[in-house]
């Protein structure tokens, strides 16, 4: 394939890693933010999000659509509540102390995907998309008569892949909305600046804990309904996901939501492209060696802010 | 519940400094990326009973490779239950002890070596992937504990494995590609750009086709690697150059079914020959969506997951003994398609098995030696109930079989049977004399 061509099937299979990407990394990067702990267990909401987006699609067989609805509404919701009854349980016990969290959340990764293996099975199921239309992309080439538009061989994408881009889009504007325009999300700021000045001011911080976690868990899964027409549900899948989220997080400075979907973007369609030109190895290895260079030079991250 | 519920976060939970908070995730990170080496579950042991003749299950349970491990699983059960029907082994009934190996190789060598240790069995068997074989046979070497693998790869006949490693019930990817080049550059063309999984599998199928195909005056335009963890496929197949006239693949690990959906995706209407190895859809509806382009494709099959118009007797008893309907799928669910292509490879293999203890007059781990011995002196299987696949032809000093290849076409989204080759069409020279090795 000419080089052009390449480059922008490249980036549109990046900008899909991205999209995913970036909903699975904000929820990490909320809970960070608001909640000052490490949820190691994130990647296992992911990929529950895509072993319920499977039973729910199994269980409702009419059409395919009307199955993909009802999981886009159901496993965000049950793996949000799994997330919230786990802070009460787990987290809230041990006061969110940050290297005892690390520790429980890594038992809940266990716990959560050993029960999936022993349930769902070793399988790879696949879970069929609402639409899925195959759309050859024309290309534009300087000829002898200025612009000619050709269609290339093999440069396509399909509906649904468009859909998942757009889709992550809607969402991410939707939670800015949130945080940045309701009670709600001003709320969740107050506690993450300040949890004991916030809770001085009448806000129960216990609540508003419970609800991040179950928040960002929520959006985790919501990213594996979005992907799992297009990857198959299976109960590895979340590793993965949670080592892009927690590149991604460090990138973009911990707690940012802006900084974390910039980051996402530059990690997603860095994949994309590094990946096909040269090898995925490759695309890991410069992701983590980025991670290692933000980290020494500006630690807060691209967009954190710096040391109060 | 009530009184937690009531404390507020400690001061050292909320007040972190960015970089304190910075060190634990960053801890996290390395945590997660270690914890991929933890084992997966342990399979259980069986109960001991009056002298059955112990066989160590090496079973891909969990990992990559579990829908093969399932049915190798299956397969297994049915032919030791018709095994014992028929009064065992020199009387005595097999016990089967299963163990995941998680479809890694470090957790395979765990395994050969409780086999030999703890569960005291008289062998060792069962492995698909080839990395888990490499990874095992050394320590089966060393435990000097035979090790009957059901693998498909080249690595037995190599020479690189050792005395007490065999391969008697399946083929090798060699000898199957070499009876693959002529067929394909015969009838679909002489410019083929591969696609397969970068590991030792996979490299068996680059090397061997390559020379297969350029023997038979055809070229290799593009070889394409893809990770056998890999979840998403589109972005390697810009690579295929524009004048392939065949696409090969073969693909393994849980997304499979992605890669050919996505393959297809990209061709659109366009597509030139395809011809694929039935792993890249071992375990795979046929009649899932998006896999309509492949109506008029062919695939070469270890056995015909679809029953056959010709049908053989032996098909149908081995078909029936298994669980597994006319179009390849378990009886008691139309979903659950079976691994076909491979998993008679357990079966034949432990006729074997049966035949060399009896041949060997064995009697317990001291036989071990005679056992080899005596499977090393066999030679021409005759298509039977013991060998549904075919006939086959062991050659002793590779320690590696020979049968006939199907190559089947998608017609009306069944694979029919096209052609099948002679077991001289897979015949190449030997690389090894594992009969001089001492023991």
């Amino acid at each position: 394939m000419e080089f052009g061509p390449y480059l922008f099937i490249a980036s549109l299979e990046g900008a899909i890693t991205a999209a995913v990407l970036a909903l699975t990394a904000v929820g990490l990067s909320i809970v960070f933010g608001i909640m000052r702990v490490v949820n190691v267990a994130h990647g296992e909401f992911f990929m529950l999000g895509a072993v319920i987006a499977w039973w729910v699609t199994s269980m409702i067989t009419a059409h395919p659509a009307l199955g993909f609805v009802a999981a886009l509404i159901v496993a965000p919701l049950l793996v949000g509540l799994l997330a919230i009854v786990s802070d009460h349980l787990v987290l809230r016990r041990i006061n969110y102390d940050p290297e005892r969290t690390i520790v429980a959340t890594i038992g809940l990764l266990y716990v959560i995907q050993q029960t999936t293996l022993m349930t769902f099975g070793p399988e790879a199921r696949p879970v069929e998309a609402p639409f899925n239309k195959r759309i050859a992309l024309p290309w534009f080439e300087l000829g002898e008569n200025g612009f000619v538009l050709t269609w290339p061989w093999g440069l396509s994408t399909t509906t649904y892949k468009l859909a998942v881009i757009a889709a992550a889009i809607v969402i991410l504007l939707i939670l800015w909305l949130v945080m940045s325009r309701t009670r709600l999300g001003l709320i969740m700021r107050a506690t993450q600046l300040d949890s004991e000045m916030a809770q001085a001011h009448g806000i129960h911080v216990d609540k508003v804990y419970a609800l991040v976690f179950g928040l960002g868990a929520g959006l985790a899964a919501l990213g594996a309904v979005l992907i799992v027409p297009i990857q198959q549900a299976h109960y590895l899948m979340g590793g993965d996901p949670l080592l892009l989220s927690f590149i991604v997080v460090i990138i973009g400075g911990l707690g940012s939501v802006a900084g974390t979907i910039v980051a996402a973007v530059l990690i997603g369609m860095s994949d994309g492209i590094i990946s096909v030109f040269f090898t995925p190895t490759l695309a890991k290895i410069i992701a983590t060696l980025l991670v290692a260079f933000v980290l020494v030079f500006r630690p807060q991250g691209l967009f954190g802010k710096p040391e109060r | 519940m009530t009184d937690s519920s009531n404390v507020p976060p400690k001061k050292s939970a909320t007040d972190k400094s960015r970089r304190t908070a910075l060190k634990s995730i960053a801890a996290g990170a390395g945590v997660v990326a270690a914890s991929g080496t933890l084992p997966g579950l342990l399979g259980h042991a069986q109960a001991q009973s009056a002298e059955p003749i112990r066989i160590g299950f090496q079973v891909h349970r969990t990992g990559i490779g579990a829908a093969y491990g399932r049915w190798y699983d299956r397969t297994t059960e049915a032919v030791v239950k018709r095994i014992n029907e028929e009064g065992g082994i020199n009387g005595r009934p097999i016990e089967i002890v299963a163990e995941d190996d998680g479809t890694d190789p470090k957790r395979g060598a765990e395994v050969v070596e409780k086999f030999a240790n703890q569960h005291k069995c008289d062998l060792a068997f069962g492995t698909l992937f080839s990395h888990v074989v490499f990874g095992s046979a050394p320590r089966a070497g060393e435990l000097k504990i035979p090790y009957f693998v059901v693998s498909e790869g080249h690595h037995v006949a190599s020479g690189k494995l050792n005395r007490y490693t065999l391969q008697p019930g399946i083929t090798d990817v060699k000898s199957q590609v070499e009876a693959m080049g002529p067929f394909i550059a015969n009838n679909l063309g002489k410019k083929v750009t591969m696609i397969f999984p970068d590991f030792a599998f996979g490299h068996d199928h680059r090397d061997y086709f390559t020379a297969a195909f350029e023997n038979q005056g055809g070229t290799i335009l593009e070889k394409i690697a893809i990770p056998p963890t890999e979840t998403s496929f589109t972005k390697y197949f810009p690579k295929i150059p524009r004048d392939t006239e065949v696409i090969y693949h073969v693909m393994v690990g849980p997304a499979v079914l992605t890669f050919v959906k996505e393959l297809g995706e990209f061709f659109g209407p366009s597509k030139p020959e395809i011809f694929g190895f039935i792993d890249s859809l071992e375990a795979v509806d046929l009649a899932s969506p998006g896999l309509e382009f492949l109506e008029g494709t062919y695939f070469w099959e270890g056995m015909p997951r679809y029953a056959q118009a010709d049908q053989s007797e032996f098909d149908k008893t081995y078909r029936a003994a298994v669980g597994v309907d006319e179009n390849g799928a378990s009886v008691s669910d139309p979903k659950d398609v079976s691994t076909y292509a491979h998993m008679f490879g357990c079966w034949e293999t432990l006729y074997v098995v049966k035949a060399g203890m009896e041949a060997s007059g064995y009697k317990g781990p001291d036989d071990r030696q005679k056992l080899i011995e005596a499977v090393e002196a066999m030679s021409d299987m005759p298509h039977s109930n013991e060998h549904p696949q075919g006939a086959k032809r062991f050659n002793g000093k590779t320690h590696q079989t020979f049968g006939h290849q199907y190559i089947s076409k998608v017609d009306n989204g069944k694979l029919v049977l096209a052609h099948t080759t002679s077991i001289e069409d897979t015949l190449y020279e030997d690389e090894v004399d594992y009969t001089k090795q001492a023991f």
